[in-house]
């Protein structure tokens, strides 16, 4: 659901609505913040669920969860699957390269027959920016983005507040730099929104060629020196670099790339002392992240964010589909 | 065939501006007479126009599809065609068969492709083509990359007295691009083009021009940056016209908000500012002509995620009630937007019609400036109701139509 605009100023919670009253989960923007909070809080419960030997909670059984991924991924498309499995959800999932899609079937018939089959919940992920809010107007389920296009990826966004909040025991007042490719990545977008709404100090950290226009009204300060983007952080967010963008002359080389861009010890002493290192993956280990930053236990939260990611997609299946499962 | 004697209209003659009170006579497909209490002849049909508007038939000068029920509904005869065709009007048997499409209904002046299968690399006959009827050559969809090829391209069209239509998109900077760069695009995760990159190919093919000597027109003119340079040629005499569409001057970027896929147009819409600036040139005449761009789409073309759905819009059915809009805004007079929807493209492609004169052939419109109706996507008349201005209202009725003394409406 879209709302014009940012965070409203003086808009607060109504207590008698429900405290995610959202059909669908398309994207960050528009959410308040005590909707974002309340996924986070729920998430809670499931990270605990996740350490225990026997991690099943029946409360989705008997409901069917489509995955639908036009986009290949793996760790989403897992996290997904687990997720929605340890929810005891009847899990399918469609990949990109077995779908009728590539034998010239439309979007929306196949949006269609995917309703046909009367799923609970379905989990979009496509190439295409907007094709997950378009898909939701025709189906009569809950619909959940897993990424569309360099729009929005609003589990991730979820996944790595959770991550902060857990590590950090705050979002408020943060200071949280994204690096890296923020013009392709809807990481990026997703996150500027959250952080923004919860009220942490973001900072979009890239080459010029790489920055997207306007990212201020977004709520990020843009900086395309990385020792100044860095000064101060509590968070530093890296973004992967696609290898194809050396064709489009976003930039020259890798190895020039990492110069200027990439995450090393060296130049993580600008940040803060206690800064927590982050990566949506896959990692380019020597391009944007270098190995002995990304494997460092007591900065890096890379596998960490990856435990969390099923956290809160449990969360946010669970939430979705209360209203169907008479729990609204 | 019955004369037809239209009674107390609001004459109309874009081409001198001239407004009058009076009748208006039609015998022999061709205006007989106009002017105060005209006596009607024997079993002539008698239109009573209480006081509305008749005017020439509009000339639409960009339509991207012969659509015969879309032009007719906007009170359009003549329309010029894109050569951007399925093939493109490359050939003059190709231009032949275009411009006998919309007989009887409406004419169809094709413009002939600039260069072989519209690729921007050899030029096409254009002499032959003109002879088979093009009223101008014209790049198509997308500018000619190639400078030295552009460069040619005006040499040659001078030489044959032929007006050069160009794309005004930097075809590099806007490769792969669904908008214009900014807030929007970024919200969105939209791929996006600089405004700029029209300013930049205007720059280049009016070089191009004056190098040449040739006649230019700008298809569609859409930032304040593209309307400025324009403006300026024009002052140090450059043979240069520019035209623009309604959704410039009346939309701008915002109305992407939500992935609307009837939003998405080539060139994209652009800020606030710069539908400002081609209201500013509207105005001032910097812009001379309002066309409607005319480009139906079908379902499948357009139930896509954004930048997937194929560019363009519909327009002939509502460039008339549209452009009265900005009559209504006081942004023109009334003379003046008829000048822009039929005289001025009328002047600059050598074409009949555009003016109220005895022995013309009776292309004429009336309508009524002020009822209200509402756009409503599908219900549009015509192949396709892909319009980003579904359920706005406007004002002004097509309430009779004439092309060659036959009644179409």
């Amino acid at each position: 659901m879209w709302r014009p605009g940012g965070k409203p100023a003086c808009v607060t919670r109504d207590p008698e609505a429900p405290a995610f009253p959202h059909p669908h989960l398309l994207g960050i923007e528009g959410l308040y913040p005590w909707e974002i909070s309340c996924l986070l809080d729920e998430a809670e419960q499931w990270v605990e669920a996740g350490r225990r030997a026997r991690k099943h909670d029946g409360r989705l059984a008997g409901l069917t969860q489509i995955n639908a991924f036009f986009e290949n991924s793996t760790r989403t498309l897992l996290s997904f699957e687990i997720a929605g499995k340890r929810l005891g959800a009847d899990v399918v999932n469609l990949a990109a390269g077995s779908s009728s899609l590539k034998k010239g079937e439309t979007l929306l018939d196949t949006a269609l027959t995917l309703n046909a089959m009367r799923p609970d919940v379905i989990v979009i992920r496509h190439e295409s920016s907007g094709a997950v809010a378009l898909i939701a107007e025709k189906v009569d389920c809950p619909v959940l983005n897993a990424g569309d296009g360099r729009h929005e990826h609003p589990t991730q966004a979820l996944l790595d507040a959770l991550t902060i909040r857990r590590r950090k025991g705050r979002i408020e007042g943060l200071r949280v730099a994204i690096c890296g490719d923020i013009l392709h990545s809807r990481v990026a977008r997703s996150n500027f929104h959250l952080l923004t709404a919860l009220g942490a100090e973001v900072r979009a950290v890239a080459p010029p060629t790489l920055m997207p226009a306007f990212v201020e009204r977004l709520g990020a300060t843009a900086y395309t020196d990385m020792a100044a983007g860095l000064e101060g952080a509590d968070v530093v967010m890296m973004l992967r670099l696609q290898l194809e963008r050396m064709e489009g002359a976003y930039v020259p080389s890798t190895r020039e790339y990492f110069r200027a861009f990439g995450l090393t010890r060296e130049r993580l002493r600008a940040a803060g002392p206690d800064v927590l290192v982050m990566h949506p993956g896959p990692m380019n280990r020597g391009v944007e992240i270098d190995s002995a930053v990304a494997d460092d236990i007591q900065r890096s939260a890379i596998t960490e964010q990856v435990e969390m990611g099923v956290a809160v997609r449990m969360a946010c299946l669970d939430v979705l589909t209360r209203a169907r499962r008479g729990e609204g | 065939m019955r004369p037809i004697l239209i009674r107390n209209a609001l004459l109309v003659d874009p081409a001198t501006g001239k407004e009058q009170a009076g009748d208006l006579l039609v015998a022999e497909r061709a205006i007989a007479d106009f002017g105060h209490g005209l006596a009607a002849p024997a079993e002539a049909e008698i239109v009573e126009a209480d006081g509305q508007v008749l005017a020439p038939g509009l000339i639409d000068a960009t339509v991207f599809r012969t659509d015969v029920a879309a032009a007719v509904a906007g009170g359009i005869t003549s329309v010029l065609l894109m050569p951007d065709q399925s093939p493109p009007l490359d050939d003059p048997a190709l231009v032949e068969r275009a411009e006998r499409l919309g007989k009887p209904r409406l004419w169809v002046r094709p413009l002939a492709a600039a260069t072989r299968g519209l690729k921007g690399r050899e030029l096409a006959e254009l002499s032959l083509m003109k002879e088979a009827g093009a009223v101008g050559v014209a790049t198509g969809r997308a500018a000619i990359a190639d400078a030295q090829v552009m460069l040619r391209l005006l040499r040659y069209a001078a030489g044959l007295g032929l007006v050069v239509v160009s794309h005004a998109e930097c075809p590099f900077l806007t490769a792969g691009a669904v908008a214009t760069e900014g807030e929007h695009a970024t919200r969105l995760g939209l791929a996006s083009a600089p405004a700029g990159a029209e300013a930049l190919q205007i720059a280049r093919d009016l070089r191009l021009a004056e190098e040449a000597g040739a006649a230019l027109h700008f298809a569609c003119v859409s930032t304040a940056e593209g309307v400025e340079l324009v403006r300026r040629a024009q002052a140090r005499g450059a043979d240069v016209t520019a035209g623009t569409a309604p959704a410039y001057a009346l939309l701008s970027e915002t109305a992407l908000i939500g992935y609307r896929s009837f939003a998405r147009l080539s060139p994209p819409l652009r800020s606030e500012a710069d539908r400002e600036a081609v209201r500013a040139g509207l105005a001032d005449g910097t812009i001379s002509m309002l066309v409607s761009r005319h480009d139906p789409r079908t379902e499948e073309e357009k139930r896509l995620p954004f930048a997937d759905a194929e560019p363009g819009a519909a327009g002939c059915a509502t460039l008339l009630a549209l452009g009265l809009s900005l009559v209504h805004d006081g942004l023109l007079s009334r003379a003046q937007l008829l000048a822009l929807l039929s005289a001025n493209p009328a002047r600059r492609f050598g074409l009949p019609g555009g003016a109220l004169e005895r022995g013309a052939p009776a292309d004429l419109l009336l309508f009524d400036s002020g009822s209200p109706w509402r756009i409503d996507a599908d219900d549009l008349p015509g192949l396709a109701g892909n319009t980003p201005f579904d359920g706005l209202p406007v004002q002004g009725r097509v309430r009779l139509l004439l092309k060659g003394g036959e009644r179409l409406i």
